[in-house]
């Protein structure tokens, strides 16, 4: 079972019997963008069931696995997706902004659009989201945040996705900050319900979103210390008995990745 | 103290203020202390009127919905400002899934909101499978079985909806008849998965097994009953004059509100929006049924009570399409051996067990099907890395769930949009510059969950 094999390739499983060969990408096709960059590295994994601490002998602790996320796409995005890059490019060139500062990276990946923001620009581009009558993303399923340790300088993302009830579409943004500076400003301006969501991605990662209201623990404990879900913070448990043998906590657990 | 002497005493308290008097009786001497300067205090107080009061409502109050929080400032009866607490039911989910292979994810995500297990488990398996690439593969009874289990689950949360609501207005008969026909919901739960709550039934790729026999018996048996009963309820509250004394303009949230505060379900069609996402975005095949959303314009919560009763007869009817159409057999369980539970689980004495063809085959006849078994049970598949997003309409709203995966056996991130969570920010909106009675209407009426709100 390949663990690199490329995502993009719809309609086969990893690892899929032969048979299903990828038949050629007509001009209709649901994911015809290319890929122009291998993607980010978020992680260059060692070894395997644990085996990295000098005593293995199974010779599976030389094994090295880079992990990439998709990376950026060139167009023809497909889909409905041309036409909103296109809106945002032009809205924001209307506000004499320019768009390749704007829009890090634009990646298709599953049917699914991502514009990679920079930080300093993402209440703009949420602004532009919703009030461009072309574009009216009015409806915001909040944010969610997610810590790549390994991708040093992005540690820490921030991932919104803006509904379009008007034009019936979803897109993704993603906004990336380091560890070092968590701070991204916030939306709330824009979409007032994304309050309790960037109380909750400060609540767990740690994120400082600027301008928020009132940015509080929402989930912890006022007074608690560290930020649970970020990758470097241990989930906790303790070993349990079960029919005579010792099972180990969770993160102590045996892992395959 | 009888109330004649309270009332001398205060008489005789306006005249020597800060003096104890003493009088003589049988028993002796009995001294009277009224309380100095506190006649001045309390005078003070029942002349101001800007006097305001912080009132913790929950976590432990029986008409918050669990273990809601409620922080109320009022002005007399009147709700100036209203906040909530929440976070006493937070069990790390979204944590501990990163610790578990994607496939013992459905046990967990499946205890968030309680009353509505199936949505949890369809939106993560939705997740699952796009991230895979292998949305294609999922065959039509599968995604029947979906649906069927869905929408019996819309109807046993709208009840429970009704029956709290009803319970927290006193109206004890409707939460009877609430929780009456929810049983039977429950009984068909029980009857298909085994269990009545936190079933992890959906799995990824398929269900963790095809319908045992009876179902369709059962399914008709049902539709007959639910069909009887559920007029009850508009003969018990659409209509009467003290239901809809208590819910009408109660809970108002217009359109705009709604949309900025980010609502859905039935809060977002009471303002007249016919969003469902089941005719938006359609997943599990839900474009092929015939069923219709209905909405309202009244903003407020007697309108989400009337949409609740008026899904809960669309849902019935999509119910009565899934009877047709699981009238053909096929498999449950997408064919990619790579990805596919090993075994059908048969019920055996303790309740669970393998299929015994099974382990015949992998114990007996192949070592190959044996190591592959222990490989997907133990290791779980991999997962190609990348991200999605899936959403699907529970009875709350907009059920979202965004995955990352870095190419392993485990989830790298999962993150539920709890449709709850959301709405329940509403409740501010809501409720302020209302009546402290009319705070438990409105929050009824978000119908939040905090086992969702919180996961």
């Amino acid at each position: 079972m390949s663990a690199d094999k490329s995502p993009e390739k719809k309609g086969s499983s990893p690892g899929a019997s032969a048979g299903d060969a990828q038949e050629p990408e007509g001009p209709e096709s649901t994911v015809p963008a290319q890929r122009e960059d291998l993607g980010d590295v978020i992680a260059v994994r060692r070894g395997m069931f644990g085996a990295r601490n000098g005593t293995d002998t199974s010779g599976y602790g030389g094994l090295v696995r880079t992990v990439r996320l998709p990376g950026g796409s060139s167009r023809p995005y497909g889909s409905y997706f041309d036409e909103v890059a296109d809106e945002l490019e032009g809205a924001l060139e209307e506000q004499d902004v320019e768009p390749e500062s704007v829009i890090e990276k634009t990646v298709v990946d599953r049917d699914e659009l991502t514009f990679h923001i920079a930080r300093e620009h993402l209440v703009r581009v949420c602004q532009t989201l919703r009030d461009d009558p072309a574009l009216r993303f009015e409806y915001c399923t909040g944010v969610s945040a997610v810590h790549f340790p390994g991708d040093t300088g992005r540690e820490l993302r921030a991932v919104y996705h803006l509904r379009s009830l008007t034009h019936n579409r979803i897109i993704r943004l993603e906004v990336s900050a380091p560890d070092a500076d968590p701070h991204i400003p916030s939306v709330v301006s824009v979409y007032p319900t994304n309050d309790w969501h960037e109380r909750e991605a400060y609540d767990f990662f740690g994120l400082i979103f600027d301008g928020h209201p009132a940015l509080t623990r929402i989930m912890m404990p006022d007074d608690w210390q560290g930020f649970p879900q970020r990758k470097d913070y241990p989930l906790g448990g303790i070993p349990v008995e079960y029919k005579g043998a010792q099972i180990p906590a969770p993160d102590q657990r045996r892992s395959y990745s | 103290m009888s109330s004649t002497s309270q009332e001398k005493h205060t008489s005789e308290r306006e005249i020597h203020a800060s003096e104890a008097t003493a009088r003589e009786t049988t028993e002796g001497t009995v001294y009277t202390v009224s309380g100095g300067d506190w006649g001045e205090v309390a005078a003070a107080v029942a002349k101001s009127d800007d006097e305001k009061i912080i009132v913790n409502m929950g976590p432990q109050h029986p008409s918050t919905h669990g273990v809601l929080r409620l922080i109320l400032e009022i002005d007399g009866e009147t709700v100036t400002e209203a906040r909530c607490g929440i976070g006493y039911l937070h069990t790390g989910i979204e944590k501990n899934l990163e610790y578990r292979t994607w496939t013992q994810g459905t046990t967990f995500v499946t205890r968030m909101d309680y009353l509505t297990p199936f949505f949890n488990e369809t939106a993560y398996c939705l997740g699952v499978e796009k991230l895979l690439g292998i949305e294609d593969q999922i065959s039509d009874r599968t995604d029947v079985i979906r649906v069927l289990l869905m929408e019996l689950n819309r109807l046993s949360s709208h009840l429970v909806c009704i029956a709290t609501g009803g319970m927290e207005l006193g109206a004890t008969t409707v939460m009877i008849y609430g929780f009456r026909d929810r049983e039977l919901v429950l009984d068909l739960f029980e009857l298909i998965t085994g269990l009545r709550m936190n079933h992890a039934f959906i799995r990824p790729g398929g269900l963790a097994q095809d319908l045992p026999p009876g179902t369709i018996d059962a399914l008709r048996e049902f539709l007959k009953k639910i069909k009887k009963n559920l007029p009850e309820y508009d003969k018990l509250c659409t209509g009467n004059p003290v239901f809809k004394a208590r819910l009408q303009d109660i809970g108002y949230l217009d359109l705009a509100g709604a949309m900025a505060l980010g609502a859905t379900g039935p809060i977002l069609r009471s303002a007249g929006l016919p969003h469902d996402l089941r005719k938006a975005q359609p997943y599990c095949g839900y474009e092929t049924y015939d069923f219709e959303v209905p909405t309202t314009d009244t903003c407020d919560s007697y309108g989400r009570f009337l949409l609740r009763l008026e899904e809960m007869n669309q849902s019935l009817r999509i119910i009565e399409q899934c009877i047709e159409r699981l009238a053909e057999p096929g498999p449950v369980m997408v064919e990619d051996k790579k990805i596919a539970w090993p075994a059908q689980l048969a019920l055996g004495p303790d309740g669970l067990g393998n299929s015994l063809d099974h382990i015949k085959n992998i114990m007996g006849t192949s070592m190959e099907a044996l190591i592959h078994h222990f490989k997907l049970v133990t290791e779980g598949f991999r997962v190609p890395p990348g991200q999605a997003y899936t959403a699907v309409e529970s009875p709350k709203g907009e059920l979202g769930v965004h995955m990352v995966s870095d190419g392993g056996t485990r989830p790298y991130r999962v993150h539920f949009r709890d449709p709850s969570f959301t709405n329940l920010e509403s409740m501010a909106a809501m409720c302020e510059g209302g009546q402290v009675a009319d705070v438990i209407v409105a929050v009824a009426s978000i119908d939040p969950v905090m086992g969702g709100v919180d996961r």
